[in-house]
């Protein structure tokens, strides 16, 4: 049985000393996969491409000229992020078969960095969901009990990380895609800011949402991973001009005199499970021991997040999906006679239900007639929802909320009804209404199963935002703890 | 020819213009923009609206916007707004078109339009906006299948879209604001405004209404109109069809209309009930255009002198009356030919020469001034020589045209074939004996009193020397042999 | 502003270019029912003077030079072509009538 990865850290560490190689890492890494295959964590292993990518690394090595703490590390990336010569297909009909003629600005990166990708891994298709169950391939599985969702839509790279498969993982956040599944799989996961990351090269869903962004087991290695994404990106014009400090040179443990808000709209303990709220307590009192101070803070406008996101968020989607039309790439329905019946039936055969039932809903909120009450309203309480915020941190430093009010679900649950699985963002979709960093640690169990504590910071304050959470990570190890090895 | 305005009804005309920017990358893509390239030849992977590409705004396209909104007097916006105009077609690849919707670049503006000699008429418009064009469909009936082929090589290039208000009232105005627009385009270089190469298109609302009365008629669009003469044309005949149409007690529907130039007929395309709902809001990948005052004051002063303020200098330091300077000033290229023959030498006759003979020999072929191979410097030394009679206006005029369409150096071409003008007083008075003797009795009545013969002896003789005889040195040898003067 | 009729969802889904069954219209229909329901919580929410959202991290205007570059070579554009003639993408033919419909 093939054992799971170590931390980021340990197999850098081991590289360094000689005691393995990128080859024999990477080798580990895809017979992990194939080991733990029932999780469906992977669409797609690019074995060959990684090997020699490995053997390239390792020549690297032997040469003096390591390219970065990432050099020859094996990790996933989402199934959203285009690489030249390689298919992605946003576990969707609808772009079966597609190959990219360029590369994502973050699979460039990675390369540049010396990260090797072995395999591309499963999704909410184009990542609207939140359970990995809205898949064409099939839905993920969560490591810690096979029965229940990983979280979504970055279920099947959480659950790679979670596994052992790999040390570290990419993923994409827009409602808490990111920041719900590494709640669920205990692990670490990072949205950053708002254009911290280029999104030259993803997949759309949601434009003015979208983030790219990491898994990884401790908040150090996923410092390193996020220092080598983050960063200006003249061919994406969201993209944040100012340089990214670097987050992994700022981890001092020091969290004296760090005040930290809890917002009470997002601790009512009618709405989160019980074992939740205990781990949460118990994490937030950790810090506060070691010198934090706690502050109870508000967001008003917390309660209309969900919908003013779900507006939004649809309404762009809806917008940003038009492309997949069956002309220039992609799944084209055969046998139409017409144009309008191409479209229609390419669109139809091609998206799954819960795609098709974002894409109406964002077609209506845009209409004529609904522009005003819908859209143009959700924006305005966007800005509202943003304010609150900046009037809370003129009071604290970073926000500390339960990730999820929940742990991970049953497979299954909630598909039959897509406003209970939406309702279930409420503690994520605020962070990306605002444009926040927001990182979600493994803070305890509940009934066996993690729970994730979210810490948010102001924009472009990603390294005080991992500087607290490798804080905390020094006075609990609960990120260290590892799932049931799979049946 | 147009027709008159309607006896009965009062035309009201608005027209759309899109005028091709002259950038070398497209608006939002670096793709190069390119003219007769085979099918997608010319494409990047924004232009054909791959997963995960991004628009980045094209620099040059905005300073061109600059220039044609300052040279036309409108107000910029120093903040404007790109908007997503949803709909599908083939040749719009992402499903969407970026332009502009609620915040244009530039409002307001108007262009002083010369109807015909004596009209002026001042159209305001309404509004200017960037936008990218789409890609180009080709319905060939003899393509195998009968299927359309899609071309992406003009999709993504940058147009403006100028809209006048409905203030036009005949379609010959129409057709005079379409050539000061096209005009000033050129002037400023913001477009080579070429009808023929699909590079200025216009599309022409209409709609009439009893005279006197201020409430607007129901209007229809015709599109599609290819040149200056089918935008006439279709006026015309659109005008006619609604005055029919109303006189028998009928009402004008909404509708888009296409012109057959073969028929002289227009036909409804499509009813406008059944038009798109285009979805508009601000596009989530770009952020609002932010124009400063030091950017615009920039391009302000990189203008060349514009159209009215040369004329104007034209009349007050070049004597000019204002009707040759208006001819001369509509055409960058002209202006600066007549300003630098008159640099040659003084004469302000040349301004003259140029209407009379240089555009006359020019407009026979359908040619406009740059392409005039009788240079400037050349036509100003011929005008020069027959000031000073060393060659005949006769003589120099009949040389204009082979100048001007084949070239050569105008006072060798009077050396070469002897053109120079007779003064030679023996030679001179050589011919005027012999056509005094021819014509005695025209000479009897001259010395009667019938002052007009004498211009048909002068005639004669200039007939007798080949039209070289100097006319004053003719009359003065002239009224010696009638014993008018003395020798 | 809730209860979405079914000729506003029928509507909605043709302006998609989706084809819907009777079955998957009547569903489509209640559930996009629920989710407006839920939003119309919105319309309580005081928005006097508040502006729309434009961007979350102000940006100034991000501009390109105009230089362009190396065009894809077209075997590469049209390599995910469904179908293609020549350097061209084929589709069902077009009908005017349909023009921008």
């Amino acid at each position: 049985m093939a054992a799971p990865l170590g931390t980021l850290r340990e197999c850098r560490e081991a590289l360094d000393v000689g005691a393995t190689s990128s080859s024999a890492l990477v080798e580990q890494s895809l017979a992990r996969a194939k080991a733990c295959a029932s999780l469906r964590a992977f669409v797609r292993l690019r074995a060959d491409a990684a090997r020699a990518e490995a053997r390239e690394s390792d020549r690297r090595r032997a040469r003096g000229e390591v390219r970065s703490p990432l050099d020859g590390i094996p990790i996933a990336v989402k199934d959203i992020l285009v690489r030249a010569g390689e298919q992605t297909t946003c576990a969707s009909k609808i772009l079966e078969g597609f190959v990219s003629p360029y590369t994502s600005a973050v699979m460039e990166r990675l390369e540049a960095a010396g990260a090797i990708s072995i395999g591309a891994t499963n999704l909410d298709e184009f990542a609207m969901g939140s359970s990995t169950e809205h898949s064409v391939y099939g839905p993920s599985r969560n490591p810690w009990d096979a029965a229940r969702t990983p979280g979504g839509s970055s279920g099947g790279s959480a659950a790679a990380v979670a596994a052992g498969i790999v040390p570290a993982a990419i993923g994409t956040d827009t409602g808490g895609s990111i920041r719900q599944p590494a709640s669920f799989c205990g692990v670490v996961g990072l949205k950053p800011t708002y254009g911290r990351v280029s999104r030259y090269g993803l997949v759309a869903f949601a434009s003015s949402l979208d983030q790219v962004g990491c898994f990884a087991r401790s908040a150090e290695d996923v410092a390193r991973v996020h220092d080598a994404i983050a960063g200006h990106d003249p061919r994406d014009s969201t993209s944040i001009p100012e340089s990214a400090p670097r987050c992994a040179d700022a981890l001092d443990g020091d969290v004296a005199g760090l005040v930290i808000g809890l917002p009470r709209e997002y601790y009512e303990p009618a709405g989160i499970e019980p074992g939740v709220l205990a781990a949460v307590r118990e994490a937030t009192g950790a810090l506060e021991r070691a010198g934090a101070k706690l502050r109870e803070v508000s967001l008003p406008h917390s309660e209309h997040a969900v919908a003013t996101y779900y507006l939004i968020a649809t309404a762009e989607a809806s917008s940003n999906l038009a492309r997949y039309d069956g002309v220039r790439y992609g799944h084209r329905a055969p046998g139409a006679k017409s144009l309008s019946e191409m479209y229609r039936k390419t669109r139809s055969e091609g998206f799954g239900p819960e795609v098709k039932r974002r894409i109406v809903l964002g077609t209506y909120v845009l209409s004529a007639g609904y522009y005003d009450a819908y859209y143009r309203k959700a924006q305005q309480v966007r800005t509202l929802i943003r304010r609150d915020f900046e009037a809370a941190f003129r009071g604290c430093d970073l926000i500390a909320t339960p990730t999820m009010p929940e742990t991970a679900f049953r497979l299954g649950e909630r598909t039959e009804d897509p406003l209970r699985m939406y309702l279930s963002d409420v503690y994520t979709v605020s962070a990306n209404l605002a444009g926040l960093p927001g990182v979600s640690l493994p803070c305890g169990f509940s009934s066996g199963l993690p729970v994730g504590l979210q810490l948010l910071a102001p924009p472009l304050e990603e390294a005080r935002l991992l500087r607290a959470a490798d804080a905390y990570q020094r006075l609990a190890a609960h990120h260290l703890a590892r799932p049931p090895e799979p049946a | 020819m147009s027709a008159p305005p309607h006896p009965e009804y009062e035309v009201v005309i608005g027209l759309e213009v899109h005028a091709q920017l002259r950038t070398r990358s497209k608006l939002f893509s670096p793709a190069p923009v390119t003219y007769g390239l085979p099918p997608n030849h010319a494409v990047h992977p924004i232009c054909l609206a791959l997963p995960g590409t991004l628009p980045v705004l094209n620099a040059g396209a905005v300073e061109l916007a600059i220039r044609v909104a300052l040279a036309s007097h409108c107000e910029l916006q120093p903040r404007s707004v790109f908007a997503r105009k949803n709909y599908f077609y083939p040749d719009l690849p992402k499903g969407y078109q970026i332009s502009q919707y609620e915040e244009p670049i530039a409002t307001g503006g108007w262009l002083d339009v010369r109807v015909d000699a004596d009209a002026r008429r001042r159209v305001r418009l309404t509004r200017i906006h960037m936008e990218e064009d789409a890609g180009k469909l080709i319905h060939d009936a003899a393509i195998a299948g009968g299927g359309t082929h899609v071309d992406l090589n003009r999709a993504g290039v940058p147009l403006l879209e100028i809209v006048s208000e409905p203030d036009l009232r005949s379609p010959a105005e129409a057709a005079a604001y379409l050539r000061a627009l096209r005009s000033l385009l050129r002037y400023v270089e913001a477009s080579d405004a070429d009808m023929e190469r699909g590079n200025f298109r216009c599309d022409a609302n209409v709609s009439l209404r009893r005279h006197g009365e201020s409430r607007l008629g129901t209007r229809t669009e015709l599109k599609n109109l290819n040149s200056f003469r089918f935008v006439e044309a279709a006026l015309e005949a659109e005008i006619r069809r609604q005055a029919r149409l109303l006189g028998e007690g009928g009402r004008v529907v909404q509708a888009t209309l296409h012109f057959d130039p073969a028929s002289g007929r227009t036909r409804v395309l499509r009813l406008k009930e059944n038009a798109d709902d285009y979805r508009y809001f601000p596009d989530p990948d770009l952020v609002p255009l932010v124009l400063s005052d030091a950017q615009i004051e920039s391009v302000r002063r990189s203008l060349p002198e514009l159209a009215d303020a040369r004329c104007e200098r034209f009349v007050r330091e070049h004597g000019l009356a204002e009707e040759d300077a208006r001819l001369l000033c509509e055409s960058r290229a002209l202006a600066d030919f007549f300003e630098a023959a008159r640099a040659r030498h003084g004469d302000a006759d040349v301004a003259k020469w140029i209407r009379r003979d240089v555009l006359h020999a020019l407009g026979e072929h359908g040619l406009e001034i740059e392409a005039s191979k009788l240079a400037p410097e050349a036509l100003a030394d011929l005008v020069n020589a027959v000031t000073h009679g060393r060659v005949t206006a006769q003589s120099a005029r009949a040389l204009v045209p082979e100048l001007v369409l084949s070239g050569g150096d105008p006072l060798r071409l009077v050396r070469e074939r002897g053109l120079e003008a007779v003064s030679d007083t023996s030679a001179l008075e050589a011919a005027v004996d012999a056509v005094l003797r021819e014509h005695a009795s025209h000479v009897e009545r001259l010395r009667a009193g019938e002052e007009k013969v004498r211009n048909f002896l002068i005639g004669q003789v200039m007939k007798r020397t080949g039209g070289k005889a100097d006319p004053a040195a003719l009359r003065r040898v002239l009224a010696q042999r009638l014993g008018e003067e003395a020798p | 502003m809730s209860a979405i009729g079914r000729e506003d969802v029928e509507r909605v889904v043709a302006l998609a270019r989706l084809a819907l069954d009777e079955d998957e219209l009547a569903r489509m229909a209640r559930e996009l029912d629920a989710v407006l329901g839920y939003v119309a919580s919105l319309s309580r929410v005081d928005t006097r003077d508040v502006p729309p959202t434009a961007h979350v991290v102000p940006l100034a205007t991000p501009l390109r030079n105009d230089v362009p570059s190396a065009p894809l070579d077209p075997e590469q554009a049209l390599a995910n072509a469904p179908e293609r003639e020549g350097s061209s993408f084929v589709v069902p033919k077009v009908i005017e009538a349909e023009e921008e419909g």
